[in-house]
C-alpha cells in the first residue's frame, strides 16, 4: 500500500469512529428527552417483570443523573448490552442478531439481481436510445418507481398466493420443514422468498434502470466513443467493452450510498410478507410499543448502514485512481 | 426594467419548452387532477370518511350507493380515498416547502459564509444524511406520537440535509461571479448580499428540487401511515392500507386494496414527471430520466 492510501483509510477509519459515536449519543438522547421517553415507560409497563426492571436499573445506573447514564449507555452499548425488550423480555441484542441473517440473505439476493438486471436494461435502453424499447424499458421504469413496494407486495399476495394459490402467505419456511433432506428445505426457502423477492427487486430496478441509462447517455456522447466507432470497432465491442464499463462508476456509487434506501425497501417488503427479519422486528416493536426494541434495532441498521458506507468507500477508494494516488 | 423584461422572456422561453415537454404536461395534469379531488371532496361525496356504517354496510363492494363499497367498519371508501388526498397533498406540500426553505437558509448560510460556520452546518448535515431516513422517520413518529403536524416535522428533519447540499454547491459557484464583486464593492453587507443578490438566483434550483422532495414525502407518509404511524383523525391512503392490510380481508376486498395503490402511485409519478421536466429546463445536465 501506498502511503496516500494509508492516509486515505486512516481518515476513513476517524471519521467512521466520529459518527458511530455521534449516533450512539443521538439514540441515546432520542429516546430519553423526546415525549416517549423508554426508562419512564419502563416503569409503567405491566409487561416488564420486576427483576428485569431491577437488573436494567443496575445495570444502566438510572437513579444516577444523566450525564452518568449517557457515560454508562455507552459503555454498555460498545459492549453489546442494548437493553432489555418490554414485549419478550429477554435481550434486545439477542432478538436483533436471530432476525439478521433472514434481512442480509433477502437484502443480498435482491441487490445483485436488480443492478443486474439494472445495468443490462439501462444500458440497453440508452443504445437504443429513443426506440420502442428504449419507451418501453423507461415507462416500466417509471412506474416501478412510483409504486409503493408495500402496494406492490400486498398485489403479488393477492394475486398468487390468495387467488391462485401458488405462493405461501409469508414467513421463511413451512411448519415441520426441519425434518426434511436440505435439498427441500433450499427449496421451501426459495419458495417461501420468491414473492419478496420480486417485490423488492422490483422497488430497487427502476432506480438503477434510469442512473445507468443516464450514465450511459453520457458516457456514449463522450468523444473516445466517436474514436472506436473511428477505428472501425463493432458496435457490440463498443457497447459492452467501451461504454458500458465507464458507465459502471456512478451505479456503484449510488449502490454505495444509498443502503438507506435499500432499507426502508426491505422493511415495507419484511412487513408485508411477515418475513422475520430486522424489518419486520422494528414493525413488530411499533406495534407492540416496544421501545427498547426500537432503539436497538434502529440502532443497528444505523451502525450497518455507517460501516456499509465506510466499505463501500474504501473499495471505491482502490477502484479510482484519482483517490487512490491522492 | 430591461432585467425584468428579460426575466419575463425567459419565462416565456422556459414556458414553451414546457409545453413540448410531454412528461411535464402529464405531470401537471395528473396534479391538477388530485388537486381538484381534493378541494371539492364535499361536493363530491355525502359521507364522511370517518362516519361507521349500519352493520349491514359492512364490507359491501362496490354499489349504487357506495360507489366503492366500503370498510370493515362500514365506512365509505370513496370518502376515504377523496379526502385521502387533501392528506397526502398537504404533508407534501408542507414537507417539502419546509425542508427546501430549512435546506435553502443553512446551504446559503453554508455556502457563504465558508471557514468554520460552513464546516459546522456541513457536519451537521452529513450527519443527519448518514442516518437511515425510513428507521429514523419511524423512531421519530413513534417518539413524537401520531398527528399529521409530527409526519409533516418528521419528513422535514430527515429531508433537509440533501437540498442544503445542493443549495450550497450552487451558492458556490455563483458567490464568485463578477456581480457579487460588485455589490461588494458599493458596501453591501454580508445579509443583503445573501438574501438579495444569491437567494434570488438558487430560487428556479429551489423549486426543481421541491417539486421531487413532494413526490418522495408522500411517499414517506405513506409509508408510516402504513405502519401504523398515520394520524387516525385524517384517513389517508397509507393508512387506508394498513387497515385493509391488518383486518385480514385483501383477499376478499378488492376494491378496498387497490384505488389507495393506484392513487399513491399515480400522484408520486405526477411529481416526478413534472419535477423532472422543470430540472430538463433549468437545468438540462442534472435529468433524472
Amino acid at each position: 500500500m501506498s502511503k496516500g492510501q494509508v492516509k486515505y483509510i486512516l481518515k476513513k477509519v476517524l471519521s467512521l469512529l466520529i459518527t458511530l459515536y455521534i449516533v450512539i449519543t443521538i439514540n441515546f438522547f432520542l429516546f430519553r428527552i423526546m415525549p416517549g421517553n423508554a426508562v419512564r415507560l419502563m416503569f409503567l409497563d405491566p409487561r416488564v417483570s420486576k427483576e428485569n426492571i431491577d437488573l436494567m436499573m443496575k445495570k444502566f445506573g438510572l437513579d444516577k443523573p444523566l450525564w452518568m447514564q449517557y457515560l454508562i449507555y455507552i459503555r454498555e452499548t460498545v459492549s453489546g448490552n442494548l437493553g432489555i425488550s418490554f414485549w419478550k423480555n429477554e435481550p434486545v441484542i439477542n432478538i436483533i442478531m436471530s432476525r439478521l441473517p433472514q434481512t442480509i440473505i433477502l437484502l443480498t439476493i435482491a441487490i445483485i439481481v436488480s443492478t443486474s438486471l439494472g445495468i443490462i436494461l439501462g444500458a440497453y435502453s440508452a443504445w437504443r436510445k429513443g426506440s420502442l424499447t428504449d419507451s418501453v424499458i423507461l415507462g416500466l421504469s417509471l412506474i416501478a418507481y412510483s409504486i409503493p413496494s408495500f402496494w406492490n407486495g400486498i398485489l403479488l399476495l393477492l394475486v398468487f398466493s390468495f387467488w391462485l394459490n401458488l405462493f405461501p402467505l409469508g414467513g421463511t419456511g413451512s411448519i415441520g420443514i426441519s425434518h426434511a433432506s436440505l435439498m427441500e428445505q433450499i427449496l421451501d426457502f426459495a419458495w417461501h422468498s420468491t414473492l419478496p423477492l420480486i417485490t423488492l427487486i422490483l422497488y430497487y430496478l427502476g432506480g438503477y434502470v434510469m442512473i445507468m441509462r443516464n450514465s450511459m447517455l453520457d458516457v456514449l456522447s463522450e468523444d473516445y466513443i466517436v474514436a472506436a466507432y473511428a477505428k472501425g470497432l463493432s458496435d457490440k465491442r463498443i457497447l459492452w467493452r467501451h461504454a458500458v464499463r465507464n458507465a459502471l462508476l456512478p451505479v456503484t456509487t449510488i449502490t454505495a450510498l444509498n443502503f438507506g434506501w435499500m432499507i426502508a425497501g426491505v422493511i415495507e417488503v419484511e412487513v408485508v410478507f411477515s418475513w422475520p427479519g430486522v424489518g419486520r422486528l422494528v414493525y413488530d416493536a411499533i406495534i407492540q410499543r416496544d421501545y427498547p426494541l426500537l432503539q436497538g434495532a434502529f440502532l443497528i441498521i444505523a451502525i450497518s448502514v455507517i460501516i456499509a458506507n465506510f466499505i463501500s468507500d474504501i473499495i471505491y477508494g482502490f477502484l479510482d485512481p484519482r483517490i487512490r494516488k491522492g | 426594467m430591461s432585467l425584468s423584461n428579460d426575466r419575463i422572456s425567459l419565462l416565456k422561453y422556459y414556458l414553451s419548452i414546457f409545453k413540448r415537454s410531454k412528461q411535464g404536461v402529464i405531470g401537471l395534469f395528473i396534479i391538477i387532477v388530485f388537486m381538484l379531488l381534493a378541494i371539492s371532496a364535499p361536493l363530491l361525496t355525502p359521507y364522511d370518511p370517518l362516519k361507521l356504517g349500519s352493520p349491514d354496510e359492512l364490507l359491501t363492494p362496490p354499489s349504487l350507493t357506495h360507489i366503492l363499497g366500503t370498510d370493515d367498519l362500514g365506512r365509505d371508501i370513496f370518502a376515504q380515498l377523496i379526502y385521502g388526498s387533501r392528506v397526502s397533498l398537504l404533508v407534501g406540500f408542507s414537507a417539502a416547502f419546509i425542508s427546501i426553505t430549512l435546506g435553502s437558509i443553512i446551504g446559503l448560510i453554508a455556502g457563504y459564509v465558508g471557514g468554520l460556520v460552513d464546516e459546522l452546518l456541513m457536519r451537521m448535515t452529513d450527519i443527519v444524511m448518514v442516518l437511515p431516513a425510513l428507521p429514523l422517520m419511524i423512531v421519530l413518529s413513534a417518539l413524537l406520537g401520531r398527528s399529521l403536524v409530527n409526519i409533516i416535522i418528521v419528513i422535514s428533519i430527515v429531508g433537509w440535509p440533501y437540498s442544503a447540499r445542493v443549495i450550497r454547491s450552487q451558492v458556490l459557484s455563483i458567490k464568485e461571479r463578477p456581480f457579487i464583486e460588485a455589490a461588494r464593492c458599493i458596501g453591501a453587507g454580508r445579509f443583503r448580499i445573501i438574501f438579495r443578490e444569491i437567494f434570488p438566483n438558487v430560487i428556479p434550483l429551489m423549486i426543481a428540487e421541491g417539486v421531487l422532495y413532494i413526490a418522495s414525502a408522500i411517499y414517506s407518509e405513506a409509508v408510516l401511515s402504513f405502519l401504523g404511524l398515520g394520524d387516525p383523525m385524517n384517513i389517508s391512503w397509507g393508512m387506508m392500507l394498513n387497515f385493509a392490510f391488518s383486518s385480514g380481508v385483501i383477499a376478499y376486498a378488492w376494491w378496498w386494496v387497490l384505488p389507495p395503490g393506484l392513487s399513491i402511485g399515480f400522484i408520486i409519478l405526477g411529481f416526478a414527471l413534472l419535477g423532472n421536466a422543470i430540472n430538463e429546463i433549468l437545468n438540462p445536465r442534472s435529468r433524472l430520466f
